[in-house]
Formats: structure tokens, C-alpha cells, sequence
């Protein structure tokens, strides 16, 4: 749409709206948004379900879904530490009376899943709406939303496997979430007014202070953490983090730092970079395993295949499952025929990323 | 005082530019690190025959040759239309903590901090931090809404908030989990992974206040807004009316006299100084004003801070008052006894520094640093502190003071109250030891 059109539509929709005041100061600048294009974007959901869209979803149909579309990343049953950290574990049938997930008192659960943390159900369909799934934000529709939030809500115990989730029976679901009596807002980092004025918090005032002291403020200095011997190298070579000239060099550790960024314009280059942006370096590594196996197992599986090429396309783009285990890969519809098939011939000549 | 600068504590070439045969042997059977090691043992223990004794004939042959830049035509101008720093800086880039995520698209990149001077952070230096990947969006075709408790929901181009009486303020951005690896224990060798999530910049844009007054927001109903980006992630945050009122809450367009990069937001983001990255929402879409608070995902999943009763801290925002010594700093080594400034960054979410102290005795004695001007309410302060190293081990710490009076704690001192799994908002004293070979490392003092 053109400016000229836009200034149009706003002088036309000031004089149907009524509220003609609101751009008098800058006039020109600005202008009504359309019914239409605030229900496009405001798709927040509070904790008080304001902003909840109607419909529903039962945990059948969530599990299916989950297996197509998110269990790739986060595990059959949502608690895999592979790719994200655990969205299911932790909670116990406890927690759903108390409303106080007991290990995180105890500490005795090693990660900690989105579900022993999150006290508010609504933050859960917010963001699965939102941002769900990792490649396809904002495709699933309001009723597979519920559908996926029941499948989870059920793996974590909170609603049983007939469940039907809808926005009439969330508020009854929120009162069943193991972490809901979890959280507190007393404290002195929220920027605005105090609970008491009608904000959060304190209102500001800091729980720890330092001292001021200048001259033998201690008598001996103890040293209760040193760098472990492990990470001395894990993070390069920090000489070659650090500037060749000036009062101090990096120290000599690690590897030399790997070849680098891909050589721009290359042909490899640019493969590497679009398998990235479409999302295959999430699951696959070049050398290595995450969810799927590392590029250079595929490559030595199917490099010798006579048809490995139009396989592996073919794969790529309607998905599979059982060949490198139980997770399965899901389909990649969002790539063109040309995008998989340079992709796959990447892979298949070794994943080089330069 | 002309002749003290070729005595101990001027700059030596580093070990790599004299190698003899032995030393390159030295590499070949011993590696690298081996051969650094032994090479700053027998640098040591040539101290007593300073660096003229090597030059004693006619003088440096840097100077008695001439290089190939004195005798030969340069480049013409625009061979670079897009200036980019010099080669031999290329050490000093953005990089990830190994291990620290297993997703590209949902990562940090940390600000190599340890070689920055003053306080503004190069744009292509900026740390990194995004939810759903990066996009480079086009300008034309990004919109603002403003929606909720306003008389008049709207609807921005960028060519109107362009168009709009702009400000430009200088303010740090730092995530809140910045320093977070370390709650426990020291994790990380440098100070770019232990403080690198942290940036300074110029910010231009429009205070988002002057837009909520156009669009007649309810400021009496309307004590929060939610920022929302245009992202996959449509990343969102609860952010208090009363910082939107003050006027320093931003909608940004410009970062350092040029517009955002893309990895910062471009061609729009909300600058919300003093409080954590994760509310500077980037690729800004959309501000809603309402009642209450969202409780959105980075702020009921992540951002929330674990404390030692199992209560997680819930909308905790302000980054309060912190400091590091960015040099000498962890793996780092020092080239010689004599002297050294120690420089550093300060910061507080509260408003100004005030003040800076130093130790370099592990926080038993302490000394006032200097602080460089311009001195910013919730800006980065750049400290410098004289230091004649004497070869000792050495702890070096620094700590910060804001105007609010708020002191810079020690690890000790909060841990007593927020024990060691909060991941978010650690602003604890970090020290840096120097060893006896000039080795500076990752230590923690209770």
C-alpha cells in the first residue's frame, strides 16, 4: 500500500471510528489500526486468560501432533535434554496438591523442565502459539494448540489421558499446575511502583550491599574457585582471542581455533548457510550427532548409493522415522525441491562448511 | 622520567617474533602451549638484561629498515566502501561458549570485551543474544502497532517514526544472565564469556512515551505495557508504565550514528535502560498497554531467578551495580614486571557510577580507580588504575558504587542470600589472579 493510500485510509477511518484527536499533534504520521490487523497481531494470552481464543484440543490428537511436529526436538515425551532442556520431568503428583514443586527445595532433580518452573498454564499456550514449532512459528491452529497443551499437560501429570483441553476448562487446569504457588515478586528488581503502589515488588530497595571498606578489610584471602583443569582448553585458543599487541597476549591454549567462517561466495558456503537458515543444523551437526545423525554418518551411509541423492531428497521432504532411531525427522515442506536436492548433494559430498 | 620507558615494564615483542631454532623445535616436539610456558620462563629470567641489550648495535631494525608501508604506494580511498578493522585485530570477534547451548538460532555471542577500549562497543561487536534465529528484515515493510488501553490503536511505518522529534542517549545493554555460568564456580576462562554479554551504545529513536500520548494511552488503567517482537519467536516482556513515563524508554531505530544491524534489532527495537537484555525486544512489532502484567514465556520459564528456598524470583529486570577489570583479565598473560594500568568497566541499571575500587591484593587493601568521562546514568564507566606489578602472585578484583549508594557485593556476600542457582542477575566481585609467570586466571574470592 502506497503512503498517499495509507493517509487516505487513516483520514477515512478517523472519520468512521470517531476518534478523530489521536494524530493532531504530528499530523500525517500514523494512523488507525483495522479491527482486522489488531486480531492478526495481538495474540497475547495473560494469566487471567484474557486474550484465550475459543476451541479446543484432547490428548490424543496433541500426541499425534507432538510426534510430527515437536518430539524431533523435545523427546516422545517432551523430556529429552537433547536439543532444549527438558519441557516434562521433575514434578510430582504432590506438587499438583501443594502447588510447590518439591524439588526444587530438595534439589533432587538434575535440570530443571519447563513444568517444575512455570506457574501460569496461560504462558504455555502463549508461547506455543506464538513461536511453536521451532521452524514453523504461528502454523498451528488455536484447536492444535489445546491438542498439543493437553498431550503435555497429561505427560506431566496434571490432567488425565481422556482429557479435553478448552478455553472453558483452563482456569480449573490452572489450579491443578504443580509450580503455580511458586513464584514471588518480593524483591527490589522490578524497575517500576512497588506492589504496594499498585506494582510488583519492593519497589526497588537492593537485597545485598557490598562493603565500603578500603584498608585490611580481611586478614587472609581464600581462594574458593579456580578455572578446573577440563575447561582450561575448552574454549580455544585464547591467544588468538586476544590483540597482538599492548601490555598483555592471549595465553597459548587449546587447538588453534578451527578453519573459521566458510570462505564468502563459495558454493559450499552458501549451502551451509541455507542449511542453516532452514533449520537442519538445530538437529544435525556437520561431524557430530544432536537430534539426527551428524551429516558426515549420512553422508558415509549413502554415498556409494546409486540412488542415494533422490532417496535422501525424498527423506528430507516427507520426513521418516526408524532408520537412526526412534525420533523421527520431520517432514521439511517448507523447503523447495531445489533447496533439498542442493542440500542432500552438500551432504552427500561432505558437508564441507567452506 | 624520558628513559623509564625502556626499563622493565615497556612493551616486548611477544615470544613468537624472535624464535630461534631451539625454540622452533621447542614447538614442533612440545606443542604450543608447552613452548608459551617455557618461553615466558627464560623471558623472566631475562630481565635482569633488558630489551636494549638484545638492540645494542646500531638500533631496532624496525626502525633501521624500513617497511614495505614507507616505501611503496598504499590503497586508494573506497577500496573498503564499508571500513572494516585491520587484520591483525581479527582475534577480536564475537564468539559462542562452547557447550553453553546446543542451537544456533537460540544462542549467545559474547562481546570480546577484553580488548575494548572506553566505553562504546563496536556495532559488529555487539553481543548477541536471539530466541529464534536472526532475520534481516526490510524496512518498508515493518509496521508498529500500539494496541489495548489506548483512545486510538495504531499503526507505524518506519518512514513516520522516522519522521518523529528523535533523542539519542548512550546506555548498556547487559543480559541478565550474564555472568550466570559462574554462580557455582568459575566455569569460564576469559572475560569475554564471563561478562560479555554486555554492549554500550549510542541509541536514536523516539521516546515510546511521546507515541503512547498520541494514541491517548490510559495512564491510570494502563500501569503496564508488553513489548512484542517481529520475530519467530514474536519474542515478548512486561515492562512498568512509570519507566515509559520517565521518558526513557525508547523505540530505536539508530545505534552508533547508524541504524541497528540486523542481529540488534533493525530496523527497530525498544531500548529499556537499566533493565535486562531480554526486554530490549528487537525487531519491535508491537506495544500493548494493559492492567496487569503477561507472565510471558521469558519471564515464567526463563529470566526467572531460582532462589535457595525453591521460590523462583519472578520479574526481576534491573541489572544493578557491577564492574570487571577487562585488563589484565583471565587468560591473559602479562609480558613483564613493572608497570601495568588496570582498566575496566562499570555499570549499574540504578543510574550512575560514582565510584570505583581496586585491589590487587584480593580485596584485603583497596585503592580509588579513576573514572573516565562521560560518567552516564546506566551507561558503561570506564575505570583506569596505576599498577607496578612486582612479579608477585596478585588477585586483582574491582568494585563498583552507583548514586543510589548501592555497593558491588562480593561472591560471599550473595550467595548468603541467593545461593548458587539463579543463573540470572549475578553482579559479584570477580577476581583475576596473575601467577608469578604473569598468567592471569579465572579465581573466585568469597
Amino acid at each position: 500500500m502506497s503512503r498517499f493510500s495509507e493517509v487516505l485510509m487513516g483520514i477515512l477511518l478517523v472519520g468512521t471510528a470517531g476518534t478523530a484527536t489521536a494524530f493532531d499533534r504530528y499530523p500525517g504520521l500514523g494512523r488507525l489500526a483495522t479491527p482486522a490487523e489488531v486480531r492478526a497481531w495481538d495474540i497475547d494470552v495473560r494469566p487471567d486468560f484474557k486474550g484465550l481464543p475459543q476451541g479446543s484440543g484432547n490428548v490424543d490428537d496433541g500426541m499425534t501432533l507432538w510426534e510430527a511436529k515437536c518430539a524431533s526436538c523435545h523427546g516422545i515425551f517432551g523430556e529429552s535434554n537433547e536439543v532444549f532442556t527438558p519441557l516434562v520431568g521433575g514434578t510430582r503428583a504432590d506438587d499438583v496438591e501443594s502447588g510447590r514443586v518439591a524439588a526444587l527445595i530438595d534439589n533432587s532433580f538434575p535440570q530443571r523442565s519447563t513444568f517444575m518452573k512455570v506457574a501460569t498454564v496461560s504462558t504455555l499456550f502463549d508461547y506455543i502459539k506464538r513461536a511453536m514449532p521451532w521452524t514453523e512459528p504461528k502454523s498451528l491452529s488455536d484447536d492444535e494448540v489445546y491438542a498439543l497443551l493437553a498431550y503435555l499437560l497429561n505427560l506431566a501429570e496434571v490432567v488425565p489421558a481422556d482429557f479435553v483441553l478448552s478455553h472453558e476448562n483452563i482456569a480449573e487446569v490452572q489450579t491443578r499446575m504443580p509450580n503455580r504457588n511458586g513464584m514471588t515478586t518480593d524483591h527490589g528488581m522490578w524497575p517500576g511502583a512497588s506492589a504496594a503502589a499498585g506494582g510488583i515488588g519492593n519497589g526497588g530497595t537492593p537485597d545485598v550491599n557490598g562493603d565500603a571498606c578500603m584498608s585490611n578489610c580481611k586478614t587472609e584471602v581464600v581462594v574458593a574457585s579456580a578455572l578446573p583443569e577440563y575447561a582450561q582448553d575448552a574454549h580455544g585458543n585464547l591467544a588468538e582471542q586476544n590483540r597482538p599487541v599492548g601490555p598483555v597476549r592471549g595465553v597459548s591454549t587449546g587447538e588453534p581455533a578451527d578453519a573459521g567462517a566458510a570462505a564468502p561466495g563459495s558454493e559450499a558456503a552458501e549451502l551451509a548457510a541455507l542449511a542453516a537458515a532452514k533449520g537442519c543444523m538445530a538437529c544435525h551437526g556437520l561431524t557430530h550427532k544432536i537430534v539426527g545423525p551428524g551429516f558426515n554418518e549420512v553422508q558415509a551411509r549413502y554415498k556409494d548409493q546409486a540412488d542415494g541423492e533422490a532417496y535422501l531428497t525424498g527423506k528430507v521432504k516427507s520426513g521418516g522415522q526408524g532408520v537412526w532411531g526412534a525420533v523421527p525427522m520431520p517432514p521439511q515442506a517448507h523447503l523447495a525441491d531445489d533447496e533439498a536436492r542442493r542440500i542432500v548433494q552438500w551432504v552427500l559430498s561432505g558437508a564441507q562448511a567452506q | 622520567m624520558a628513559h623509564d620507558y625502556a626499563r622493565p615494564g615497556r612493551v616486548r615483542p611477544a615470544p613468537e617474533n624472535f624464535l630461534s631454532g631451539e625454540d622452533i623445535a621447542a614447538i614442533n616436539e612440545g606443542g604450543r602451549r608447552d613452548f608459551l610456558r617455557k618461553a615466558f620462563v627464560a623471558a623472566s629470567a631475562a630481565l635482569a638484561a633488558p630489551a636494549v641489550a638484545r638492540a645494542q648495535s646500531a638500533g631496532d631494525p624496525a626502525i633501521l629498515e624500513l617497511p614495505p608501508w614507507s616505501t611503496s604506494l598504499g590503497l586508494p580511498v573506497a577500496s573498503n566502501p564499508y571500513g572494516m578493522p585491520s587484520k591483525f585485530e581479527r582475534g577480536l570477534v564475537r564468539r559462542e561458549s562452547p557447550g553453553l547451548t546446543r542451537v544456533g538460532g537460540s544462542s549467545v555471542a559474547f562481546t570480546p570485551l577484553q580488548g575494548l577500549f572506553g566505553i562504546i562497543t563496536p556495532s559488529g561487536l555487539h553481543f548477541e543474544r536471539h530466541h529464534q534465529g536472526w532475520h534481516d528484515i526490510d524496512p518498508s515493510r515493518h509496521r508498529l502497532m500500539i494496541n489495548g488501553l489506548v483512545a486510538s490503536e495504531a499503526v507505524y511505518t518506519m518512514d513516520d517514526l522516522m519522521r518523529l522529534p528523535a533523542v539519542s542517549k548512550i546506555h548498556f545493554i547487559e543480559c541478565g544472565a550474564n555472568t550466570g555460568m559462574e554462580w557455582g564456580n568459575v566455569a569460564v576462562p576469559t572475560v569475554q564469556y564471563s561478562h560479555g554479554m554486555l554492549s554500550c551504545s549510542e541509541f536514536t529513536g523516539v521516546p515510546l512515551k511521546l507515541i503512547l500520548d498520541m494514541c491517548g494511552a490510559d495512564y491510570t488503567k494502563g500501569r503496564f505495557i508488553l513489548a512484542e517482537g517481529a520475530d519467530g519467536s514474536s519474542m515478548t516482556r512486561t515492562i512498568p508504565m512509570e519507566m515509559v513515563e520517565s521518558g526513557e524508554v525508547l523505540v530505536a531505530y539508530g545505534m552508533n550514528g547508524e541504524m541497528l544491524r540486523p542481529e540488534n534489532g533493525y530496523p527497530l527495537r525498544l531500548v529499556v535502560p537499566g533493565v535486562q537484555g531480554v526486554s530490549w525486544v528487537k525487531w519491535l512489532r508491537r506495544i500493548e498497554v494493559g492492567d496487569q502484567p503477561w507472565a510471558t514465556k521469558d519471564e515464567a520459564v526463563h529470566y526467572i531467578d531460582l532462589m535457595p528456598d525453591g521460590l523462583h524470583r519472578q520479574y526481576t529486570s534491573i541489572q544493578e551495580v557491577k564492574s570487571v577489570i577487562t585488563s589484565p583479565s583471565g587468560g591473559q598473560i602479562l609480558l613483564d614486571q613493572g608497570f601495568h594500568n588496570i582498566t575496566g568497566m562499570a555499570w549499574s541499571g540504578r543510574g550512575k557510577i560514582t565510584r570505583v575500587d581496586v585491589s590487587t591484593d584480593g580485596g584485603i587493601n583497596w585503592r580509588e580507580a579513576r573514572l573516565e568521562t562521560p560518567v552516564l546514568s546506566k551507561a558503561v564507566t570506564r575505570f583506569n588504575l596505576d599498577w607496578v606489578w612486582d612479579g608477585k602472585s596478585a588477585i586483582l578484583q574491582s568494585r563498583a558504587t552507583d548514586d543510589s549508594g548501592h555497593i558491588q557485593a562480593s561472591y560471599g556476600r550473595l550467595r548468603a542470600v541467593r545461593g548458587t542457582r539463579s543463573i540470572y542477575h549475578n553482579n559479584a566481585i570477580q577476581s583475576w589472579k596473575v601467577a608469578e609467570s604473569g598468567e592471569v586466571s579465572n579465581v573466585q574470592i568469597l
